[in-house]
């Protein structure tokens, strides 16, 4: 028989049906990773060796090489199920939209942002970056990730019906990613000044929050 | 019973509330625009339980449109859809307990098993799901339960997307040429099914170029010509 | 106020509307702007300071002010379009857009070639021109969204989710920046100190300011006409229109 059932329920079901699509599509995972890697080994090959310019850079590169390949991913998250009519099946069942995009949202920052993060400390050793930002980066990158993959998702649920979103998509939110760049890269920069960063932290907390 | 209302003026902007009525689902002067032309103008009528209505019309007449809009996946330049007497935009998760809907798409996803791609179907509408299997093989895919959808045919895949029906327990079932890629017994065994829901009280809301060998004392046509203004 | 707006929620009032107003915008746009540029250029006094090249501020400083001032409009016709399900909300946004994006344009260019002999550089990362830079790149993609939409009402309501989206965005980016500044030292050029004006020249500049929104009126107003008869096309009356029009 049919029952209601709860929000959580609706959460998970959501959740793990789009972690298992990912799971039997590895390359939809490993690509935007591959893809972030690639950007940053491109910076040391293209400015030269240097490791005091390079630990200069190294905040606003993995910031910027993390958004594109977070846009690179976006798409994932609504188009595949827009285009075998899944997407449509979801909207039409009886459960609240918004716990369904959030759970959608969730997979997508798990698939894309968590890798990320996770790559990330190897990176910096490439990338000579100061220790004492290490901390740091990653808590921005923890807290950063999933307002890239909320932002994002509002840019895709614009897109998704049109023919050809890919570029469109970058261009709609590219410039509302910025608040998130500037203020994780601030963070990260005055952390390896040894000066505070909660503050930087609180706003892309709000951030989130707002996202 | 199908009948024509132009002169009542019902906004659901405004919230006037319609009296309630025994219909399940009734269209108000809807109005689709498609490409800069009218598929069709103030379009009124209501479904009732026990309507198996077909929606006719040639090739671009707008048949999917009205569908789509009956659903509530697109909105009507003008006019709204009432279910129990309130606007189906206001009343989305009520209304979609009682409504099924297969498009042109089948909305399975070629990652998952025939099984697990069921199983998602059903859960989301609160369906425990203790006899997937069951309902697999009443649309004939015994032995394919554990197979990709991606590795199955067209036609199966239909079925994986059909056999929702077998379960379901919506009253109102809008379905956007629900017979194409099914072979002759499959249809058979689809309108042996039509004619159980309409018996208990549900209504079938269809198009298709197949004929269909319903009898006509069963099935209503609301028939969409294809305007050129 | 339903009441009274209700007549013109009516394409073919609205576009006769339109069409009686054009002209007084039209003509008092043009004769503000003739008063405040031949005032602004010809009689204003010269700044001592910036000697003559300060007077781009009679292009500069209106079409910065109004580029804000389009987004908002646009961001309430939306608003309303969305609220209300105004397809002639929509088309108002649908109209603003381009003129927003082209004045903001204009308050960019001419706010670079202000700043090259001012400040020395053709461009500074401040709070001011990034937020103007990023209001472009939102308008940019207002515009984007509308094209790429079939559906005229599919893309008003899609351009119309993100102006709103933009609505927000603008204060955060204008105020991550101004602190991003604060972070990066040294970077920072001491913006131009804003002199007590002279009244002799802050009369041309309100002036020209009315002139411009004015102006943009008369420009939105056509172009709202034009997405009015393109959205209506099939409707009877844009067909006696274009028949009046033949002969």
């Amino acid at each position: 028989m049919n029952q209601p059932i709860s929000y959580w329920q609706t959460f998970s079901i959501v959740l793990k049906r789009d972690l298992q699509v990912a799971v039997r599509n590895k390359g939809d995972v490993f690509n935007p990773l591959i893809f972030f890697v690639i950007v940053i080994t491109l910076f040391p090959l293209g400015i030269g060796s240097d490791s005091a310019i390079l630990s200069r850079i190294a905040p606003g590169v993995i910031w910027v090489a993390a958004l594109l390949s977070a846009l690179l991913s976006l798409e994932r998250l609504f188009k595949n199920d827009y285009n075998d009519g899944s997407l449509e099946q979801m909207l039409l069942s009886p459960q609240p939209l918004f716990i369904m995009v959030f759970a959608k949202v969730l997979a997508h920052w798990l698939l894309t942002g968590v890798p990320i993060i996770l790559v990330a400390p190897l990176l910096a050793l490439l990338l000579h970056m100061e220790e004492a930002a290490y901390g740091a980066r990653i808590i921005t990158l923890l807290l950063g990730t999933p307002v890239l993959s909320l932002i994002g998702a509002i840019g895709v649920a614009l897109t998704v019906g049109i023919k050809k979103g890919g570029v469109l998509l970058s261009l709609l939110i590219l410039p509302l990613y910025i608040p998130v760049l500037i203020f994780s890269t601030g963070a990260i920069e005055a952390a390896a000044l040894n000066m505070p960063y909660t503050g930087h932290l609180a706003i892309i907390a709000a951030l989130l929050m707002g996202a | 019973m199908l009948y024509w209302r132009s002169n009542q003026l019902q906004s659901c902007i405004k919230g006037i509330q319609y009296p309630m009525s025994s219909s399940l689902l009734s269209a108000n002067k809807l109005t689709c625009i498609r490409e800069e032309r009218i598929l069709f103008d103030e379009l009124s009528f209501d479904i009732n339980p026990g309507d198996l209505i077909q929606i006719e019309g040639p090739n671009g007449a707008g048949k999917t449109s009205l569908l789509r809009i009956l659903a509530g996946l697109s909105r009507p330049y003008d006019g709204h859809v009432e279910f129990n007497g309130d606007c189906i935009t206001r009343c989305r998760e009520e209304f979609y307990e009682h409504l099924m809907f297969i498009g042109h798409l089948a909305g399975v996803k070629g990652e998952l098993t025939a099984q697990e791609n069921l199983d998602f179907n059903l859960q989301m509408h609160g369906d425990n799901c203790d006899d997937i299997d069951g309902a697999l093989a009443s649309v004939n895919l015994t032995g394919f339960e554990d197979a990709l959808a991606s590795h199955l045919s067209a036609g199966q895949n239909r079925r994986i997307a059909l056999a929702r029906l077998w379960r379901s327990h919506a009253k109102i079932w809008i379905l956007d040429e629900p017979y194409t890629a099914i072979d002759k017994a499959g249809i058979v065994e689809l309108e042996k099914l039509f004619i159980n829901h309409i018996d208990n009280g549900g209504a079938v809301i269809l198009t298709s170029h197949q004929d269909i060998t319903i009898g006509a004392d069963r099935l209503k046509r609301i028939t969409l010509d294809y305007n050129f203004y | 106020m339903w009441k009274w707006l209700h007549p013109y929620a009516q394409p073919e009032r609205t576009y006769q509307l339109a069409t009686k107003l054009l002209p007084w915008f039209a003509v008092s746009s043009f004769i503000t702007l003739v008063i405040g540029f031949v005032w602004g250029l010809a009689f204003a006094p010269v700044d001592y300071q910036q000697g003559q090249s300060y007077r781009i501020i009679f292009i500069h400083v209106p079409t910065a002010s109004l580029s804000m001032t389009i987004y908002m409009a646009m961001a309430t016709a939306s608003l309303i379009g969305m609220v209300w399900q105004l397809k002639l909300s929509d088309a108002a946004a649908a109209a603003m857009a381009p003129i927003g994006a082209v004045i903001t344009v204009i308050a960019l260019f001419t706010g670079s070639f202000w700043g090259k002999p001012m400040w020395g550089t053709w461009w500074i990362w401040d709070a001011r021109l990034t937020s103007e830079l990023i209001l472009l790149f939102l308008y940019l993609g207002v515009i984007a969204l509308h094209s790429s939409f079939e559906d005229k009402v599919l893309a008003g309501r899609a351009a119309g989710i993100l102006t709103l989206v933009g609505v927000i965005n603008i204060p955060i980016i204008k105020y991550s920046v101004e602190w991003w500044n604060t972070l990066h030292q040294g970077a920072t050029i001491s913006k131009l100190e804003k002199p007590s004006m002279d009244t002799e020249m802050l009369i041309p500049l309100l002036i020209n300011i009315l002139g411009f929104a004015l102006l943009i009126a008369a420009l939105t107003i056509v172009r709202f006409r034009n997405e009015v008869i393109a959205r209506n096309t099939m409707r009877p009356w844009v067909k006696e229109l274009v028949a009046k029009e033949a002969q």
